[in-house]
């Protein structure tokens, strides 16, 4: 792992010197075995210590990583005969987020995601994976399509928010998200969505309308950006740490207060570890929420989707 | 690009005027201070105007019971859900204590008050948000409230009308809060399956997340003349893309202008649109 984060040194430089270790007993011809296999204990007693106790913020982190894979990376394993397609048909194609047809198991099903890049050339012309209204417009014109030709949706859930520029204030960065929320609850088709990464706020949640919302074990969903409360709170960026355990942004966070449905478990150390693993996990989860889904009928799955986000929320009633 | 450039003083960003910010010194004393155009006018003068600024028109901030006064029909207006209050999800430091200073500060329980009246005769049921009460910020209960009042309208075949004032979604309940956006949206869609009238009036300020949710989402969307409305903030923007931004950037007149709203609405003339379209409706 070229690109490991500064909570993973420690195991860097255990592994690094088990590393030195073998070659050294390549090398020299002299028996360390004994040495080695202490090191290799000691390894994973290390691992299972860091990475089954992670915190907000490292999970935050991990996330972010830029090795972790990304939704076309999810449709490229997953998906078989994948057709991408474009354009909002009102202002152009917004690169931030993909969407197409595929088949999943046999079945077409229409997949959209955000789509961050993978290097910094592919960010600039996806710009970091944050849309514009065009982008929401075109995932909702495929939701559509969708629901025409009568197959469930899967999205993939991976943003630190929707594009605060000029031009999306201009074309309608709100209405496009608020539309989204508004047309996802009335879908006749089977919804999942996924988040894989990053789900910054009302420009995560306009792809996050569902029957069943998953999140993976290591990212995180919340009302505002661990760097943006930081500022709130703090007036200052910095606390990005902090805020991220206050706002209660993680997968079990979410789990609990019953926003999610399911976590999807990451290979240790997250999911650009054994990205081979992680599609396998994923399989198995959108495997079982289909079989869920399809059974049920278009006024089902409508109903069942409002009651789901109708009960989020705490609050107390009294009668004076 | 010259060196002295380098060092030259760049404007700071523009940001609201304090006192958009502070609808609470409103009527409060015998003479009020329109912070747009600096006129003293009697405060009881002002009242009887809608509290317009009788001399620039600039619209300043109304009480939830100003503004159903104002709309509904006199003594029409039965409140719905009055002591709903919030839970605190996140045990947020000084969340409840500043919940419960906003409850005495404004003397109701949470920042939108519902309930059905009548317009013209005919029954509607109305939402008001409160930009004094925690800015207007959307929680579990602010949601909550919307989403019932539209399940009354459902219930009552009845046209649904909401004012709303928001920072956008309440940071201290967290994704809670993000979630009350699916909520009331989701709602709508009902509204709208159903064939019936949803009327949303932006009034300053509606931003961040209910911007981007109900606010949106009328079969006709108004906005009272200046009202700042937008997704994202300002100084976010700017920083972001690193250029000063229009001085009307984010008002009712830009958004107007780029084809998001279907009519900027004088306060007057309030009333009588509202009723209008409501009787073009039944």
């Amino acid at each position: 792992m070229e690109n490991h984060l500064p909570f993973e040194k420690p195991i860097m430089e255990l592994r690094n010197k088990i590393d030195e270790l073998k070659s050294f007993t390549d090398e020299k011809d002299i028996d360390l075995s004994g040495e080695i296999e202490k090191l290799e204990q000691r390894l994973e007693q290390l691992e299972a210590e860091v990475y089954n106790n992670l915190k907000p913020w490292q999970r935050v982190q991990i996330a972010r990583h830029p090795e972790r894979p990304t939704t076309l990376d999810y449709i490229d394993s997953l998906f078989e005969q994948f057709i991408e397609l474009h354009g909002d048909r009102l202002f152009g194609d917004d690169e931030a987020i993909v969407g197409g047809i595929a088949f999943f198991e046999g079945s077409p099903v229409t997949v959209i995601g955000h789509q961050r890049g993978r290097d910094t050339k592919e960010n600039v012309r996806r710009n970091f994976g944050m849309p514009h209204p065009e982008g929401y417009r075109k995932a909702l014109r495929l939701m559509k399509q969708a629901e025409k030709f009568n197959r469930p949706v899967i999205c993939f859930v991976d943003t630190k928010g929707a594009y605060p520029g000029k031009a999306a204030e201009e074309r309608g960065q709100s209405e496009a998200i608020a539309r989204n929320l508004m047309e996802m609850a009335g879908l006749k088709v089977p919804v999942i969505s996924v988040v894989i990464g990053e789900g910054g706020s009302g420009g995560g949640l306009a792809l996050g309308v569902a029957n069943h919302v998953h999140m993976f074990e290591n990212s995180w969903y919340s009302t505002i950006s661990p760097e943006g409360a930081s500022s709130i709170l703090w007036k200052d960026a910095s606390y990005a740490r902090e805020a991220a355990e206050a706002m209660r942004i993680t997968a079990g966070d979410l789990k609990e207060f019953g926003v999610i449905d399911e976590i999807v478990r990451e290979p240790r150390g997250g999911a650009h570890h054994d990205p081979k693993e992680q599609m396998a996990i994923l399989r198995k989860t959108l495997q079982q929420s289909l079989k869920d889904l399809l059974v049920l009928t278009p006024n089902e799955l409508i109903e069942s989707r409002y009651e789901k986000f109708k009960q989020m929320g705490t609050f107390e009633e009294s009668d004076f | 690009m010259m060196i002295k450039d380098l060092f030259s003083k760049r404007r700071k960003y523009a940001s609201m005027p304090a006192e958009r910010e502070q609808p609470k010194t409103m009527n409060e004393g015998v003479m009020t201070k329109c912070p747009k155009c600096k006129t003293i006018v009697y405060t009881k003068e002002l009242m009887k105007h809608a509290n317009v600024c009788m001399h620039c028109g600039h619209h300043m901030p109304m009480t939830p019971s100003e503004r159903i006064d104002l709309i509904l029909d006199t003594d029409s207006f039965r409140e719905l859900h009055p002591h709903m209050v919030s839970a605190d999800p996140l045990e947020f430091p000084e969340y409840k204590e500043k919940l419960e200073k906003d409850q005495k500060k404004t003397g109701h329980k949470e920042a939108v008050v519902t309930g059905e009246g009548t317009i013209g005769g005919t029954p509607v049921v109305l939402g008001v948000m409160d930009p004094a009460f925690r800015m207007g910020s959307m929680g579990s209960v602010v949601g909550e409230k919307i989403t019932r009042a539209i399940e009354r309208a459902l219930d009552l075949h009845a046209p649904f009308i909401l004012f709303s004032a928001s920072g956008g979604a309440r940071m201290q309940e967290g994704i809670l809060s993000l979630m009350q956006m699916a909520k009331t949206s989701a709602a709508l869609k009902k509204m709208d399956e159903a064939g019936l009238l949803f009327v949303s009036v932006m009034t300053h300020p509606t931003t961040g997340g209910v911007s981007a949710s109900f606010a949106s989402l009328g079969d006709y969307n108004f906005a009272e003349p200046e009202a700042l409305i937008g997704f994202a903030g300002r100084r976010i923007i700017e920083q972001t893309i690193r250029q000063e931004l229009p001085e009307d950037f984010q008002t009712s007149e830009f958004l107007l202008k780029h084809g998001q709203l279907d009519k900027v609405l004088h306060r007057q003339d309030m009333k009588n649109v509202l009723s209008a379209i409501v009787q073009m409706h039944t």
